[in-house]
């Protein structure tokens, strides 16, 4: 396992697309990390900005200009980045977790309950994912968690189908019937054998499911269901558009987030592929 | 097409249909236990008034009580009254229905262009024409549709004013017939292009790969064995096998489209299904979005199911013949 | 007459791990009514030289020698003439009849399509050839319109020979026709294939990897080996009299049916067949060789007369060498 592993490695790190990717996620991760310590929540606040000029394009002291209430729209971006990245993650991994289990379970235990998982899951595949989320969200308090939440529940079906595939691909396989013969025991099924050919494909899948629920907690929150007191790219925009910044021409208000979405999605997709490249021999020649 | 295969897909559908519907009315009711009670706090009304607003909006009994009650409703086709205005739910939705079908349905078949693209694509892969498509692909999928929205409204409408900034016809506008239709059309290309973009990119992929598994295929190397030219390979041996997988996408894609169009909707102003939920939102008119939720659904459920039925007439293997 | 005739072929294929080798110098000819079998492991390259004959090898092949067809060189062939040649003046009957057909087109259409490709006959007409060709190899007739799916194993493989003959080729070439089908299955197709070359009088080229198929089906036989042909011969007499050891040790792998000692002792051949891009030096097979003398590992043999119309590339076999002929 552990020559795998650093087969895989050095596979990827052949791969350039996927190194640049790796890089921009690391550098958005650092910069979600980096910023209470280069500034701080009251330098967004507004009753703090109502010196600064509002609605200023780039300059020297505003990289990237101001708002309608003078906040610096850098700032808001780089605040945001924490809001973005860590509901994209957190919804991803709820999501994941749910997919694996529901998964596992269905695809190893067979029969009844895997005929209702499926059943189950099959429904909420079909509806469509964005109004379920909209609804939830806003029948629950506005939050954070809630974003996390509402996102994991939509999305784990995906990942639960995927999983119940492979455990029944893997199950047929000769070496487990071996090894139930020789007495071993469900839990140790999963464990030794089960479970370590799934998860290259989860993390695979995991991967290119954190794009989807960025995209998600960005349209949810332009949407006005995000959490109130918190700053993400998706609020950023909506506060944009609802200020007129697209009719005033106020580009540098309403492109920056935008743009981030587009890079921090981008590299999470780009490398998520070439990951699922290198982890699933089949699909290298994609 | 045998018979069990459609009833079974119909039944399907039916049975997600009722789970919607479940799934809906108890959705809305385990938080907000009296809304009535929140909504009207200020307004000094007597027990009795409010009592009144419960029934008319279907509040008043016990949780299973509302539930019978719900559903009768739903069977008459009452969807219950918008908290905002107190109109009827339906009739705010049949107002709005005709503009997102012109919307979606515009987007999608310009969407569907991917499709073509992908198979070129797929079939010349590693080829620059691939690269690029695939590239760009990529970066339009990435792109929150209302994004794409905004970038657009400032460069070609607010900029250059090639288009109008938002909504199916202008504020008071008097045209009529044909000059009607002309505007109406005018108005519509920035949003539907605008939403195509956001999900072209899925059928090209889709598309791409559904090329690149065919063209391994081994029927493929006896069609070229018995003389026909790769042109005719393609159209037909390689294309009609690789239509498969893209009937799948469609239906799912049916229900990105509608859900993008409430993002975009908004973002132009377009009155249609999108922007009565982004209003919907913000109040939280939950009657509306109970009803919205319901109607969204319904139609996802019955595109998936036509996408069923289509792929079962493609595809003889599936649909027990 | 002599319809096919292959000169010196070398095919090989290119990588991203570098260039494979899988033809390297083969030469044969299968005249009119004549049949020729085609023995080897897998990976020894007797699918490429199915695949060449009517230049079905990937893009970017190299292929070096030469492939007549009726005296003409398909290699040198237009596009247009290549596309009239093809089914018409060879055909290929494939393995794997599931893979092979088209699985969303009926299988009348896909014998239709053929023959409307290259004769100027109508719809209605071109359905009448495709149910006589059915029948003709034991199908009825209503199978028409049935999908790939809907037959068994052996029905398909049916259809595909069905298929090849739909436009009344001179050269049949099967490639490993009966491998996927149950035993009794498998005596029917080949009964059926049999019977077929004889009424048309074709040159049937049957390539496979199970020895004791051919000795019944094909009058001569080749053996092949890492890219070459390593003995040639009248098929019985190279069954069971081999000259080359690989021979040896391929007809020794199957028990012959009424010699008890054969079935209790199959001699199995220690080793794997080379891999084409990573080859041994000297005489490829003289790393699993028992019969190998050290100047094996130096030189490479080419094929030396062993009696008869017999060859085989051996340093045991003959003194003399025998230039580039034909069987």
């Amino acid at each position: 396992m552990k020559r795998n592993v650093s087969s895989a490695w050095r596979r990827l790190a052949s791969d350039k697309l996927a190194m640049i990717s790796l890089f921009v996620l690391i550098a958005f991760i650092v910069m979600a990390i980096v910023t209470p310590w280069v500034s701080s929540r009251e330098d967004i606040n507004p009753v703090n900005t109502g010196d600064n000029p509002t609605w200023a394009s780039p300059s020297r002291e505003f990289l990237l200009g101001t708002d309608y209430l003078g906040r610096s729209v850098a700032l808001q971006v780089m605040w945001g980045s924490r809001v973005s990245l860590f509901v994209g993650l957190a919804a991803t991994l709820l999501t994941i977790v749910i997919g694996t289990l529901v998964g596992i379970t269905a695809g190893f235990f067979g029969g009844w309950g895997d005929a209702i998982l499926m059943r189950f899951t099959d429904w909420f595949l079909v509806i469509p994912f964005l109004p379920t989320a909209i609804v939830l969200a806003s029948v629950l308090e506005r939050s954070i968690w809630t974003i996390v939440f509402v996102i994991g529940i939509t999305s784990w079906p995906s990942t639960a189908r995927l999983v119940r595939s492979q455990v029944l691909s893997v199950r047929s396989r000769l070496y487990v019937d071996r090894a139930r013969a020789l007495g071993a025991g469900r839990a140790h099924l999963i464990r030794r054998h089960i479970f370590p050919n799934v998860l290259p494909l989860i993390m695979a899948s995991t991967t290119l499911a954190v794009p989807i629920s960025i995209l998600t907690e960005t349209t949810l929150s332009f949407l006005g269901l995000g959490d109130p007191t918190e700053v993400s790219w998706g609020s950023i925009l909506n506060e944009a558009r609802q200020k007129g910044a697209v009719t005033r021409g106020a580009w540098w208000y309403y492109m920056p987030p935008g743009v981030a979405i587009v890079m921090v999605v981008l590299a999470f997709t780009l490398f998520g592929r070439a990951l699922e490249t290198v982890l699933d021999p089949r699909l290298r020649e994609r | 097409m045998r018979r069990r295969f459609v009833i079974g897909k119909v039944l399907g559908a039916l049975s997600t249909l009722v789970f919607v519907v479940i799934f809906n009315f108890f959705l809305f009711r385990v938080v907000n236990d009296d809304p009535i009670n929140s909504l009207f706090r200020g307004r000094n009304l007597t027990p009795d008034q409010l009592e009144r607003l419960r029934v008319k909006f279907n509040l008043e009994g016990t949780k299973w009580e509302q539930f019978v009650a719900y559903v009768q409703q739903l069977l008459r086709g009452d969807l219950g009254y918008s908290l905002k205005s107190s109109r009827p739910v339906t009739t705010v939705i049949s107002e709005a229905l005709w503009p997102t079908i012109l919307l979606v349905g515009t987007s999608t078949l310009i969407a569907m262009v991917g499709i073509v693209i992908g198979y070129r694509a797929g079939w010349r892969r590693g080829s620059t024409f691939d690269a690029t498509a695939t590239s760009m692909s990529m970066l339009t999928y990435s792109m929150p549709e209302y994004w794409i929205g905004m970038v657009a409204l400032g460069v070609f409408a607010a900029s250059l004013g090639w288009f109008p900034v938002g909504g199916l016809n202008d504020a008071g506008s008097t045209l009529t017939g044909i000059e009607r239709m002309l505007d109406q059309l005018h108005h519509l290309i920035l949003p539907a292009t605008v939403l195509a973009i956001a999900y072209v990119g899925e059928y090209m992929i889709v598309a791409r790969s559904a090329m690149i598994d065919t063209s391994r295929e081994d029927y493929l190397q006896l069609a070229r064995a018995k003389g026909l030219r790769e042109a005719e390979v393609r159209k037909h041996h390689a294309q009609p096998n690789a239509l498969l997988p893209v009937v799948s996408l469609s239906a799912i894609n049916f229900g990105f489209i509608l859900s993008g169009a409430i993002a975009v909707e908004s973002i132009f102003s377009w009155p249609g299904i999108g922007q009565q939920t982004a209003f919907a939102i913000s109040g939280p008119d939950f009657p509306m979005l109970q009803g919205l939720f319901l109607m969204i659904s319904a139609a996802v459920i019955l595109a998936n199911l036509a996408a069923d039925l289509l792929y079962g007439y493609l595809d003889p293997r599936v649909a027990g013949r | 007459m002599t319809l096919l005739e292959i000169r010196d072929l070398h095919v090989t294929y290119r990588s991203e791990r570098g260039d494979v080798p899988a033809v390297r110098g083969v030469n044969l000819a299968v005249g009119e009514g004549d049949t020729l079998g085609l023995a080897g492991e897998s990976g020894c390259g007797k699918s490429t030289i199915a695949a060449s004959v009517l230049r079905l090898l990937p893009k970017g092949t190299d292929v070096r020698g030469e492939v007549l067809l009726g005296g003409e060189d398909v290699y040198a062939m237009k596009p247009g003439r290549l596309r009239a040649v093809r089914w018409t003046g060879a055909a290929v009957v494939f393995q794997g009849a599931l893979h092979s057909l088209n699985p969303v087109k009926k299988v009348g259409w896909q014998i239709e399509e053929a023959v409307l490709l290259h004769t100027k006959v109508s719809g209605k007409a071109a359905r009448a050839r495709a149910q006589d060709l059915l029948v003709r190899v034991g199908i009825p007739a209503d199978r028409l319109d049935h999908y790939p799916h809907q037959m068994s194993g052996g029905q398909r493989q049916r259809v595909l020979i069905a298929l090849a003959l739909a436009c009344d080729p001179h050269v049949l070439i099967a490639d490993e026709p009966t491998t996927a089908l149950d035993v009794m299955v498998q005596a029917q197709v080949l009964a059926l294939l049999e019977e077929l070359q004889r009424e048309k009088a074709l040159a049937l080229l049957f390539i496979t990897h199970d020895l004791s198929v051919l000795t019944h089906t094909c009058r001569r036989l080749a053996v092949m080996y890492a890219g070459r042909i390593v003995e040639e011969g009248p098929s019985e007499l190279v069954f069971t009299d081999p000259q080359h050891p690989y021979s040896r040790a391929l007809a020794a792998a199957f028990p012959t049916i009424g010699d008890a000692t054969s079935r209790m002792n199959p001699q199995g051949l220690a080793g794997d067949p080379p891999d084409p891009a990573a080859l041994p030096t000297g005489c490829p097979f003289h790393i699993r060789c028992a019969v190998a003398t050290p100047e094996c590992a130096t030189v490479d043999v080419a094929l030396r007369d062993a009696g008869g119309e017999r060859r085989a590339a051996c340093v045991h076999v003959g003194a003399s060498h025998v230039g580039d002929g034909h069987v």
